[in-house]
């Protein structure tokens, strides 16, 4: 027995139930609550921390330590230059980098990993120079590329373990329940950063943007973050979307959209009911308007849509073509709108979008999706990440995870961009496997992986230019000439990760 | 065909590519070939420039190729227009071009 704090007399040991802890006073292990209860004069309880700097101290950043940030503000971000520019003067060496994807505004890190800052690099996708610096052999220890739903899965089970999430949010109150629908730097949905706030040790946001506590909705809650550092800005709106998406007046695109929505009209797939992704590509946006005309004369409606959310498709919601939009990713300044004025825009974080091993993701009820391609083969395998020239210039995004998951894969390129087939004898990097592929469209054809007899008879059946993929092959090489081999050195630069953590690919070093 | 001044042709638009000649007396022939397919099509562009330039009897010139992935046909056009420029002819040998 022993007498706990209030003098209370306190078994140590109970049977079937086990050691008790006597009460050691209301403040003595809960750190995080209030010490002075009742003091007026105490500032409001917050979590504000006044610079990167100092944040960065409060958090123990370590050398060899692992860090994430997200990519909703896309060519706009200005969260991870800046925090990468501190850690550097800080003199924090041989850290990882895990995001969930790195684009044109993540080019400092080409100069942070020639210094030594940064050692690794985990992500779906990397482009501009930095791309082209670890194609030609930037790191020591290859890039990881891995899907969105990939990504998920491995934060979720620990094989990436991120010490010190930074993230970037739009609206923000003092303890931290933040959201990306408000404020000038709106981004719409949070859904990959929401999953590094679940998981990682020690959540930082960094705002331009703070706001009367409860920031409701919020997306990151409170109860995730440890600090909050206020900043002048943290995106440019400039780069995080491109204002709104306008339909393509391109014909080629126009084309591809007309015989896209014609494949899924005739496919079996379109249906009251159903469900579809699309991507964000002039030929995937088309795809929705024609499709829209379909559904108005046959009286269609999409139960729901996925994504990737742009503004044509919140058009469709809003007018009653789509009861509900899941969304991971608002593509353009209408999506950001809507995701917070909508009832049934709902925002959703990448594991629910994708993650192979949680107990149900969204992909695994999407009927129809329309992606895109750099390159397919005559396997149908689909390569999005490395260009003709063998340099990174992609992302994995969800290519994989949808392709898989939906009960209609559809690609859509073009069957020739300027000088380069899309349809090869290989593609040089394979991000997603032919097997989950179902239909090709171009603009000179369209070829269906015969996986799928059924889907291919239907297609002839309604008249639409249906020939094998090794014809379309051909017709592209007759008009562009046979490209000599891309040369690689043996130096692996690069390793795909499938959806399940298993190594698809490699990447190697190009020899210039 | 003898160059004897400055002759352009093409753009720099995707599928398109942009030849300039220039004269080069008794010095032979020069090409200079930039391309967003050197690595796939580089030797490809290269021969047909030389088809096309014997073809027009074309011996000293100087040529630069800004190629944006143009097909061959694109590229034997632009060339002989460049050409045609250069050495100011206006008469055309449509058997050869």
């Amino acid at each position: 027995m022993t007498e706990n704090k209030l003098g209370r007399i306190i078994p140590e040991k109970i049977s079937h139930i086990g050691d008790l802890l006597p009460f050691d006073g209301a403040y003595a292990h809960t750190p995080l609550v209030k010490k002075e209860k009742g003091n007026r004069r105490l500032p409001k309880l917050n979590k504000l921390v006044d610079s990167i700097e100092k944040v960065i101290v409060e958090t123990n950043l370590k050398n060899g330590m692992t860090i994430s940030f997200h990519h909703h503000f896309r060519n706009g971000d200005k969260v991870l230059p800046m925090v990468m520019n501190v850690i550097a003067e800080m003199g924090i060496r041989d850290l990882t980098i895990a995001a969930s994807s790195l684009t044109e505004a993540h080019q400092c890190l080409v100069d942070h990993i020639k210094t030594g800052v940064v050692k690794r690099l985990i992500t779906s996708g990397i482009r501009g120079e930095l791309a082209e610096e670890i194609s030609n052999g930037l790191t020591d220890i290859p890039v990881v590329i891995h899907s969105h739903g990939g990504r998920a899965r491995c934060i979720e089970t620990g094989q990436i373990k991120i010490d010190v999430a930074f993230l970037g949010v739009p609206s923000s109150d003092v303890y931290g329940n933040a959201n990306g629908y408000t404020g000038k730097s709106a981004c719409g949905s949070l859904g990959y950063a929401m999953v590094d706030a679940a998981f990682a040790e020690k959540v930082v946001l960094i705002t331009d943007n703070i706001v009367e506590y409860p920031n409701i909705p919020f997306s990151i809650h409170q109860d995730q973050v440890d600090f909050i550092v206020i900043v002048d800005s943290i995106g440019d709106p400039e780069g995080i979307t491109t204002g709104a998406t306008r339909i393509t007046n391109n014909p080629k695109d126009l084309l591809l959209a007309q015989l896209v929505s014609e494949v899924v009209v005739n496919s079996g797939y379109f249906e009251n009911g159903f469900s579809i992704q699309t991507g964000s590509g002039g030929a995937s946006v088309a795809t929705i308007r024609f499709l829209r005309k379909y559904m108005e004369d046959r009286n269609i409606k999409a139960s729901w849509a996925l994504g990737g959310i742009s503004g044509p498709m919140v058009k469709l919601h809003e007018d009653g073509f789509i009861g509900k939009l899941l969304d991971v990713q608002s593509f353009d300044s209408e999506a950001i709108r809507s995701i917070g004025e909508n009832r049934y825009h709902l925002e959703i974080d990448a594991s629910y979008y994708a993650n192979p091993l949680n107990k149900g993701c969204a992909v695994n009820k999407l009927n129809i999706v329309i992606l895109s391609a750099l390159e397919i083969d005559t396997n149908f395998n689909v390569n999005v990440i490395t260009g003709s020239d063998g340099i990174i210039r992609g992302a994995s995004g969800g290519h994989s995870d949808t392709a898989i998951g939906s009960g209609l894969s559809i690609i859509v390129a073009p069957l020739i961009r300027g000088r380069t087939a899309t349809v090869t004898d290989s593609v040089k990097t394979i991000i997603t496997p032919g097997s989950t592929i179902d239909v090709l469209v171009t603009e000179r054809g369209i070829a269906v992986n015969p996986r799928r007899e059924e889907i291919k008879e239907k297609l002839k059946q309604s008249g639409l230019p249906v020939y094998s993929i090794e014809e379309l092959k051909l017709k592209a090489e007759k008009i562009v000439g046979k490209s000599e081999p891309i040369i690689f050195k043996d130096r692996i630069v690069g390793l795909v990760e499938y959806r399940d953590g298993t190594i698809i690919d490699v990447i190697k070093q190009v020899s210039n | 065909m003898k160059i004897i001044k400055t002759g352009i042709a093409g753009t720099l638009e995707s599928s398109d590519v942009m030849i300039t000649v220039r004269s080069n007396s008794g010095k032979g022939i020069k090409i200079n070939l930039q391309s967003t397919v050197k690595k796939q099509f580089g030797k490809q562009i290269i021969k047909v420039t030389n088809n096309l330039l014997k073809e027009l009897s074309v011996e000293d010139a100087l040529i630069q190729i800004n190629d944006i992935g143009a097909l061959d046909c694109t590229i034997e056009a632009r060339l002989a227009a460049a050409l045609y420029r250069g050495a100011e002819q206006s008469e055309y040998d449509w058997e050869k071009i």
